[in-house]
């Protein structure tokens, strides 16, 4: 079981609610990955534009916990104003404090993000903090007291995968809270990989909602975090330079 | 009266008092928004108590698929 905060989990995949080319496709990949948890951004409404549905209305949420991100916010305050929204519409007292700080590289601004925890946890929240993966910076997170550190395998949507596994494994071995995996996943590869280092759970969005066939997707990242998180349980072979046989070398047949 | 509702200028009836009759008047019945007034964040169990003025800025926000 997963524990993050006061909240536990059986599946370690939270999975993104953006950019489904339709609300079926996204119900039903919702249901192949296995999450019983979801993530929302927080938008104006399109009050005047009727054109613009609201994209859950077809979704039963009940059975989900429903964690919302500050995403779009550049500065700890924004952050921090994101939060509080949440919090008066009731979803959970669980926020991703995601502050971004370079347009480009959609890379979490460091400092911002520390001060936007440091605000959030003296406020009562379960925060789960978005990080690059800087181990230092991992670190430090937790010793503020987040409930979680989410580093994020590659940037935003790129979908590279774990571009540094060295700096990952570093993350997982000295953590001392959950680490959940989040963005730059392409393919259930990256999620079996981020758990065999050891990685608690996966946060990901595109590499399902952007798959030739999201629901399909969505089943195989549910094996790819259950594969992923027993091999690592099981310990892998050493690897070694030359071949050894792995049948017996005695007692062979001649021709 | 005119209010700025999520950055535009709108001509709203002078009968809407209340950020609750706003809210009715937008149609966000039941739909899960958040109202935030001059920058504060209006609970929805203060809707009908809290006035609405000429020259308010309200940001009317809800929650929209993301990762």
């Amino acid at each position: 079981m997963l524990k993050i905060g006061g909240y536990t989990f059986a599946s370690r995949l939270f999975l993104g609610t953006g950019k489904y080319a339709d609300a079926r496709t996204q119900k039903e990949a919702v249901q192949a990955s296995g999450t019983e948890v979801l993530t929302f951004a927080v938008r104006r409404m399109n009050l005047f534009d009727e054109s613009q549905p609201d994209p859950f209305e077809s979704m039963d949420l009940s059975g989900f916990r429903l964690l919302p991100n500050t995403a779009g916010a550049k500065t700890a305050e924004e952050a921090v104003r994101i939060a509080h929204i949440a919090a008066a519409a009731d979803m959970c007292d669980m926020i991703k404090v995601e502050v971004i700080g370079c347009d480009k590289t959609l890379l979490p601004d460091p400092v911002e993000t520390i001060k936007a925890s440091e605000t959030l946890l003296g406020e009562g929240y379960t925060v789960l903090a978005y990080t690059s993966d800087d181990v230092v910076l991992a670190r430090r997170l937790q010793d503020l007291g987040v409930h979680a550190v989410m580093p994020g395998a590659a940037p935003i949507g790129t979908g590279l995968g774990i571009i540094n596994p060295y700096n990952l494994s570093h993350i997982v071995e000295q953590a001392d809270v959950p680490v959940i995996v989040d963005a730059g996943i392409g393919s259930p590869k990256d999620a079996a990989q981020a758990m065999e280092l050891g990685a608690d759970g996966i946060l990901l969005n595109t590499a399902v909602s952007g798959a030739g066939n999201p629901v399909k997707m969505a089943e195989a990242m549910n094996y790819a975090l259950e594969a992923g998180k027993l091999g690592y349980e099981a310990g892998r072979i050493e690897k070694k330079y030359y071949a050894q046989a792995s049948s017996p070398t005695e007692g062979l047949s001649r021709l | 009266m005119e209010l700025i509702i999520n950055g535009t200028p709108r001509d709203i009836p002078e009968d809407r008092k209340t950020v609750g009759s706003l809210v009715e008047h937008l149609q966000l019945g039941g739909k899960k928004a958040v109202v935030e007034r001059n920058g504060t964040i209006i609970k929805k169990e203060k809707h009908d108590e809290e006035p609405v003025q000429d020259g308010d800025t309200f940001e009317i926000v809800h929650f929209v698929g993301g990762g």
